[in-house]
C-alpha cells in the first residue's frame, strides 16, 4: 500500500459540473418513480397524480438537456467516474436529445390521456409503474454511449412493454402478445449476438471509441457482415419490410393508450438505433449495403399504404401508417447524405408526436362510435366537432400534405432521394403517401362525415360527446405541436440539420467522451 | 405438500436460508456471493415456507407485497447512484464512509446499498413469481384482499 498509485489513469478527478447531471436525471427518474408506484402499488388514486408531475418533469429535464447540448455540445457522463472507454457512457448529442425530449412529451399526453382511457383494475396492474419503466427504457435507449447498454435499455424497454401490451389479460392480448413477444426476443437476440461479435472485434463498446477505432478496422475485419447484422436487429425492432408482420398483429390488442405508447415510440428506438450505428459507426458499410436497405424501404412503404387501405378495424389501419413511416425513415437511411439523415430524424420527430396522436384518435373514435369496424361507424362529425376537426389536421399531417408537419419530412427526403438519381425511392415515397392521404380520407368518410348507418342503441355506444379535458387536453396539444412545426418549420429544420451533421461527423461526440483525445 | 417432516423443519429450514441469505450478501464485496445471489437463495426460502405453509402464511409473514419490496430495492438502488450528485462526482461512484462503533471500523458504501437494493428486487421479484405458482388455483392470484 505504500507505494502512491496514479488515479488519473483510471478515474477521472474532476469534478463533474452540475449540468452534466442532466444526461443521467431522465432515467434516474423514470427508475426512481417507477420504484415508488411499485411500492404504493394498491393506492391506485395516487398513481396517475404522481406519474403525471415525474413526466412533466421529464419533459423539462429532457428540454434543458437539449438546451445544453444545443449551446454546449454534445454532453458526457461516465458511470462511477471510471474512464472511457472502461466506465459506461452516458452522451448526449443532439440527435438523442432531441429524440428523448419528444419521447417525453407524447409520453406525458399518453400519461394524461389515460387517466380516462386505463380504468382502476388496468392501474392495479401496474400501467403507471410500466409507464414508467418503459419510459426509463426509450430515454436511457437515447442517452446512452454505450452499444451494450443500448442493448441493456432495449430490454428494459421491452419487459416493461411485454406488461402493458397484456394490461387486462384477454385472450386477444395474449395472442398479440405472444406474436409480439418472439419476434422481439429474436430481434434482441440477434442485436445481443451483433454486439458480442463487435466486442470481439473492437475490444470495445463505447460507441465513440467504435467510432473511431472503426477506420483502422476497415481492411481487415468483415465489419460490413456486423453492419447486416445491426441492420437486421433494428429492422425488426422497427418493424421493416419483410419482418413488419408482427407490428399488425399485436398493437391493435392492448388499451389503445398503450399502442398510442407503441407507436409513437417503440419503433422509433428501432429507427434511432439504427441511424446511431449506420452513420455514426459504420458509414462505409452502410454505404455498401445502401441498396438492399433502400429495397426495403420502398417495400416497407408500400406495404403500410396497402396494408393501411385495405384494413377495416381503425387501429390496425393506423399500425400500418406507422409501418409507411417507418419506410420513409428507412429511407433517409439508404441514402445516408446529411440532408436525408436530416430528413430522417425530421421525420422521426414528426412520426413520434402524430402517430401517438392517430392512435388516441383511434380510441376516441372508438369511445365515441362504439366500435373499431370502419363499416359501423359514423356521423363523428355531427356529434364531436372539434375532436373532428383535431383528426383531420392530424390525417393531413399523417399523409404529409401542406401546411402540416408530415411535409418537410417528406420533402427533405424527396429532394435527397432525388440528388443521388433515386428516382425509384422517391417514387415510392410519393405512392406512399398518396395511398396513406387515400386510407385517411376514407377513414374521414366512412367515420366521421358520412352518417351513423344505422343507429346503436346507446347501450353499445357509451360514449357521451361531452368534452373531457383529459382525452382534449393531450390532444389538443400534440395537435397544436403538429400545426405549429408545420407553419414554422425553420428551428426544426436547422436542429435536424445540426444533428445530422454531427452523426456523419462524430468529431464533437468523440470529443465529448475523450477528452483532448485521452490514451487508448 | 402437507407431509409432517416438511412442516417440521421448515420453519427452521427458511429462518437458516434467510440468514444465510444475508451472508452470502454482505460477503458479495470481496468474494463470491452477492446481492443477486442472495436475493435468489431467501426467494428460495420463502417459497419452501410457502410450499410447508400454505400462500397466504407467507404473505402475512413478509407483511409487504413482494412487488413493493422489490420496489423499494429498486428505489435505494437508485438513491445510492444519485448520492453521488452532493459530493460532485459522476452518478454511480462507491462512496465510502468508515465509522467506529464499539472500536470497530466499519466500512460502509453506497456499493453495498446499492448491493442490497438488488437483494430486494431479485426477493421481491422471485418471491412474487414463485407465489403466484404457488397460489391454490381459483384464489384470488395477486392477493389483493
Amino acid at each position: 500500500m505504500a507505494a502512491p498509485i496514479d488515479l488519473s489513469a483510471a478515474l477521472i478527478l474532476s469534478a463533474p459540473p452540475l449540468a452534466d447531471w442532466l444526461v443521467v436525471l431522465p432515467v434516474a427518474l423514470m427508475i426512481g418513480l417507477g420504484a415508488v408506484l411499485m411500492m404504493v402499488r394498491k393506492s391506485v388514486r395516487l398513481h396517475g397524480g404522481i406519474a403525471i408531475a415525474g413526466l412533466a418533469l421529464l419533459v423539462i429535464l429532457d428540454a434543458g438537456l437539449l438546451w445544453r447540448v444545443w449551446t454546449h455540445g454534445p454532453v458526457t457522463m461516465v458511470m462511477g467516474r471510471w474512464l472511457p472507454p472502461f466506465g459506461i457512457a452516458f452522451t448526449a448529442d443532439l440527435f438523442g436529445a432531441v429524440m428523448a425530449l419528444a419521447a417525453a412529451i407524447v409520453a406525458l399526453a399518453a400519461g394524461i390521456f389515460a387517466l380516462s382511457d386505463i380504468d382502476a383494475s388496468g392501474r392495479r396492474y401496474g400501467f403507471y409503474p410500466f409507464l414508467m419503466l418503459l419510459m426509463a427504457g426509450v430515454t436511457g435507449a437515447f442517452l446512452t454511449g454505450d452499444i451494450f447498454n443500448l442493448y441493456v435499455w432495449f430490454e428494459v424497454l421491452l419487459i416493461s412493454s411485454f406488461g402493458l401490451l397484456i394490461l387486462g389479460s384477454e385472450p386477444e392480448q395474449i395472442d398479440g402478445a405472444l406474436k409480439y413477444a418472439v419476434l422481439n426476443l429474436i430481434g434482441t437476440t440477434l442485436f445481443l449476438i451483433a454486439v458480442g461479435y463487435l466486442y470481439a472485434i473492437f475490444g470495445t463498446l463505447n460507441m465513440a471509441d467504435i467510432a473511431r477505432k472503426a477506420a483502422g478496422l476497415r481492411e481487415t475485419a468483415p465489419l460490413t457482415t456486423l453492419t447486416a447484422l445491426f441492420i437486421l436487429a433494428f429492422a425488426m425492432k422497427a418493424a421493416a419490410f419483410p419482418v413488419n408482420f408482427w407490428l399488425p398483429a399485436s398493437y391493435h390488442t392492448p388499451r389503445v393508450t398503450v399502442s398510442a405508447l407503441f407507436g409513437g415510440l417503440l419503433t422509433k428506438v428501432g429507427i434511432y438505433s439504427l441511424i446511431r450505428v449506420t452513420i455514426m459507426l459504420f458509414p462505409v458499410e452502410r454505404e455498401a449495403l445502401s441498396l438492399i436497405v433502400a429495397l426495403s424501404a420502398a417495400l416497407t412503404m408500400l406495404v403500410g399504404a396497402l396494408g393501411a387501405l385495405a384494413q377495416n378495424d381503425i387501429r390496425r389501419l393506423v399500425g400500418y401508417v406507422v409501418i409507411a413511416g417507418i419506410g420513409n425513415m428507412m429511407a433517409g437511411v439508404a441514402i445516408g447524405t446529411p440532408a436525408a439523415v436530416s430528413g430522417a430524424i425530421l421525420y422521426a420527430l414528426h412520426s413520434v408526436v402524430t402517430m401517438t396522436a392517430l392512435y388516441l384518435v383511434a380510441g376516441e373514435v372508438g369511445r365515441l362510435g362504439g366500435t373499431w369496424a370502419l363499416s359501423g361507424l359514423g356521423g363523428l362529425y355531427r356529434k364531436a366537432p372539434w375532436f373532428s376537426g383535431a383528426a383531420f389536421l392530424l390525417f393531413l399531417a399523417a399523409s404529409g400534405l401542406p401546411p402540416l408537419s408530415g411535409l418537410w419530412p417528406k420533402v427533405a427526403l424527396l429532394k435527397a432521394s432525388l440528388d443521388i438519381g433515386a428516382w425509384w425511392l422517391a417514387a415510392a415515397i410519393l405512392v406512399s403517401a398518396f395511398l396513406i392521404t387515400l386510407a385517411l380520407a376514407r377513414v374521414f368518410l366512412l367515420a366521421f362525415w358520412r352518417p351513423q348507418p344505422e343507429p346503436v342503441p346507446e347501450a353499445a355506444a357509451p360514449g357521451g360527446s361531452a368534452v373531457d379535458w383529459r382525452i382534449a387536453l393531450p390532444l389538443g396539444c400534440l395537435t397544436g405541436l403538429v400545426v405549429l412545426f408545420g407553419l414554422l418549420p425553420e428551428p426544426l429544420l436547422g436542429l435536424a440539420q445540426t444533428a445530422a451533421e454531427g452523426l456523419g461527423e462524430p468529431a464533437a461526440y468523440i470529443q465529448s467522451v475523450f477528452p483532448g483525445g485521452a490514451a487508448r | 405438500m402437507n407431509t409432517l417432516i416438511l412442516r417440521t423443519v421448515a420453519p427452521s429450514l427458511t429462518a437458516l436460508m434467510l440468514l444465510f441469505s444475508v451472508f452470502v450478501l454482505l460477503r458479495g464485496h470481496n468474494e463470491p456471493g452477492g446481492g443477486f445471489i442472495g436475493g435468489l437463495i431467501a426467494a428460495s426460502a420463502l417459497a419452501i415456507y410457502g410450499i410447508a405453509f400454505g400462500v397466504p402464511s407467507v404473505r402475512r409473514a413478509i407483511r409487504f407485497h413482494p412487488m413493493a419490496i422489490a420496489g423499494f430495492g429498486l428505489l435505494l438502488a437508485t438513491l445510492s447512484g444519485l448520492l453521488s450528485i452532493v459530493l460532485g462526482v459522476p452518478f454511480m461512484t462507491g462512496l465510502w464512509i468508515y465509522p467506529v462503533i464499539f472500536e470497530v471500523e466499519l466500512p460502509l458504501s453506497t456499493v453495498m446499498s446499492f448491493d442490497i437494493g438488488v437483494y430486494l428486487v431479485v426477493v421481491g421479484a422471485i418471491t412474487s413469481i414463485a407465489l403466484a405458482l404457488e397460489q391454490e388455483p381459483g384464489s384470488d392470484a395477486e392477493g389483493e384482499n
